[in-house]
């Protein structure tokens, strides 16, 4: 099986994807002669052709807007946004059309596309391409939201989204690119979406995390493991969750820490404490606990201090599992 | 290197506008499409119920038995003109304002009567507001509200079939407001880049609700601006059938070559919408002088001229017209409104989990009561 990185693991499931349906092509700024500003999209122009592989005008509300015709003609688009950060411009394209086209059609017109994005921080990135902004189109009705943590779920998890129905926004975070290297089989898998995973076993408290966070997560639950059995869950879908994993989890742990990059107020973690505490209120030992970024820009100097590193998860474990 | 194109007997700034009937109601003989004349009758004929539709669906929201309508009293040559010129494998992309072109293309009135109360048999189940409309079967695609987010729906969806070797154009409808937007900008952008097969129909119909087209730009048309784009423009007389037909042919004709705006020039006679009262924003000397130039009159008069046409023939048109409309009305306000678990499915093409509870959850609780 050979190892790979998880850009090498998105560029093989786009590969496959392609080989496998003529109606998948990929659109997006540099990614096609010079496959992407992190290469995601490598060689693929060669092997597809420019038809395939598209370098488009600079001008992400188009991007995302000719996908959805693209997608109503009945190809299969993944349209990339070169950093999750610049997604803005498309947002209504997203938000107003993509999001709504089959439900306000009556279901005359899905719109099968997954909008791929590096997002995250902890690369000196700055304000501007550092961002996280999944709780966004959580927030939105018609949406499904991915982030896969290691190489293997992003090869499964994008060859499901690129098969799945409806659209689906692809956070893929860049910290993870090229730091992580495993396992990955060869060929056509898929990682089901929408179903989370336990990475980490434990009795205590469960934490619930997700992309480049992940590894900060089990990094915490190795370091207070003499004193605090923790169990990780990586959700790899954001939406709609697992919600089963999430509440069996709690009830047998009675305690729940959230740990995210994203901005603290109306995060994610907001809705996965709230889901939690309508689920499993009474099996609860103690106060659910966010670890998240601030409701600050993202900074560039003190990025670390930014970041709910393991320095940070550490003593919510602790005293979530003393409270 | 320069791409586009100026024909040398149009001006850079696209102001001379291309008509083909004249205020006697002659066409010019070196311009007139010289279409089969019952065609012209049913291009008059689809503008007419276009008209009438739009005054008794008028008359019922004065009434408080729709909640709204969204008309194109003044505007029908370009609407419907344009859309007889298309082919059937065309796709239409619209506003919220081309009703008429979704019934040119054989839209069952019921249908259209049944989305104005969303009902049961609304094709969007109730989950739009009237005039919102969707036509996949008539290649005619799903109408929202944002202003000038199917242009690059248009393009996309052009851009696929070429890529896909597929001979058809994507014709997009647009208001003069929606050339302010984003989209308008990019959409010409991506097609003239990439040589896309779409015919972008701006509608210049002078007011986006209130604003008057001279405050959407400085340019000294709408028509100008494809320029900067290297696509091909046309500016038209948009009340004028025959002139509207001729110059949409031949954006068809030449769609695999590349894209097309053309600015047709009309006039809204009625207001934005239901909801909005043009008194308050313009003289209606404006709309009395501007009425003169009203697209059913233009066209009969050249069908009467023809021969094609007469008074008779309109009134037995229209009382027929009216009974049909009156029918669909009847049977529409008593089919019942569209089930709840409707609200909850089509959100995804499979409903999960939090929409089942959100569905169990209303269902079994309190519900709102009848008015």
């Amino acid at each position: 099986m050979p190892e790979m990185t998880m850009v090498q693991a998105i560029n093989d499931a786009l590969r496959i994807s392609m080989r496998d349906d003529e109606r998948v092509v990929l659109l997006g700024e540099d990614v096609g002669k010079v496959g992407g500003v992190f290469r995601v999209t490598a060689g693929l122009q060669d092997e597809f052709g420019a038809e395939r592989v598209i370098d488009t005008p600079l001008a992400e509300g188009g991007i995302v807007g000719a996908s959805i015709g693209m997608a109503m003609y009945g190809l299969r688009p993944v349209p990339e946004i070169q950093f999750a950060d610049f997604i803005y411009p498309a947002f209504d394209q997203i938000v107003s059309e993509a999001a709504k086209y089959r439900y306000r059609s009556g279901g005359e017109f899905g719109i099968p596309m997954v909008i791929r994005t590096p997002f995250g921080g902890g690369i000196r990135g700055g304000h501007y391409h550092s961002q996280s902004p999944e709780s966004l189109f959580i927030h939105v009705a018609g949406l499904k939201v991915v982030c896969p943590s290691n190489p293997y779920d992003a090869k499964g998890l994008l060859l499901s989204a690129i098969r799945d129905e409806d659209p689906v926004l692809f956070f893929e975070p860049k910290r993870v690119y090229r730091a992580a290297k495993m396992d990955v089989p060869e060929g056509d898998y898929a990682v089901p979406l929408s179903k989370a995973k336990v990475v980490r076993e434990g009795a205590h408290v469960t934490v619930l995390a997700w992309g480049a966070m992940l590894y900060e997560a089990v990094a915490a639950a190795e370091e207070v493991a003499p004193k605090v059995d923790v169990e990780v869950i990586d959700l790899r879908t954001l939406w709609p969750v697992d919600i089963d994993t999430i509440v069996a989890s709690v009830k047998k742990t009675g305690r729940v820490v959230v740990v995210h990059e994203a901005p603290r107020t109306c995060g994610f973690g907001a809705e996965l404490v709230s889901l939690v505490c309508e689920k499993a209120f009474l099996h609860l030992e103690a106060p659910p606990v966010r670890v998240t970024g601030h409701d600050t820009p993202f900074p560039y100097t003190l990025e670390n201090d930014y970041l709910p590193l393991a320095h940070r998860i550490v003593p919510a474990l602790l005293e979530t599992a003393a409270y | 290197m320069i791409r586009y194109e100026l024909p040398p007997s149009r001006s850079v700034d696209h102001t001379d506008i291309e008509t083909v009937l004249g205020p006697d109601g002659r066409a010019d003989p070196h311009l007139d499409p010289k279409l089969d004349s019952a065609l012209v009758v049913k291009i008059y004929e689809a503008m007419l119920r276009t008209r009438v539709l739009d005054d008794r669906m008028l008359a019922l929201q004065r009434q408080g038995r729709v909640s709204f309508h969204v008309g194109c009293k003044g505007e029908e040559a370009a609407i419907i003109a344009s859309a007889a010129a298309l082919r059937t494998e065309d796709w239409i992309f619209p506003c919220y304002r081309e009703l008429g072109a979704l019934l040119w293309r054989g839209f069952p009135l019921q249908r259209y009567v049944d989305n104005m109360y969303g009902n049961a048999d609304d094709v969007v189940q109730g989950r739009q507001m009237p005039d919102h409309v969707t036509g996949k079967q008539w290649a005619y695609a799903s109408v929202s509200s944002p202003i000038g987010t199917q242009i690059m729906h248009a393009v996309g969806f052009g851009w696929a079939a070429k890529l896909k070797r597929q001979k058809l154009a994507t014709a997009v409808y647009f208001g003069d407001g929606a050339t302010s937007t984003p989209d308008f900008h990019t959409g010409l952008n991506f097609a003239g880049v990439y040589k896309t097969p779409t015919i972008f129909l701006c509608r210049n119909n002078r007011w986006a609700i209130s604003v008057p087209s001279d405050k959407q730009t400085a340019s000294a048309s709408f028509a100008a601006k494809g320029a900067a784009y290297g696509v091909r423009s046309v500016r038209v007389d948009g009340n004028d059938a025959l002139a509207t037909y001729r110059a949409v042919r031949e954006a068809v004709e030449r769609s695999h070559e590349g894209p097309t705006l053309l600015e047709l020039v009309t006039y809204r006679l009625g207001g934005h919408s239901t909801s909005d009262d043009p008194k308050a924003y313009r003289l209606q000397e404006e709309v009395d002088l501007q009425s003169k130039g009203d697209p059913l009159t233009r066209l009969r008069r050249h069908l009467e001229l023809l021969g094609a046409w007469n008074e008779l023939q309109e009134r037995r048109f229209v009382s027929q017209l009216d009974s049909e409309i009156k029918q669909c009305v009847e049977i529409a306000e008593k089919k019942p409104a569209p089930e709840l678990r409707s609200m909850f499915d089509g959100v995804y093409a499979e409903r999960p989990w939090h929409l089942d509870e959100q569905y169990e959850l209303t269902k079994r609780g309190p519900r709102p009561g009848k008015e």
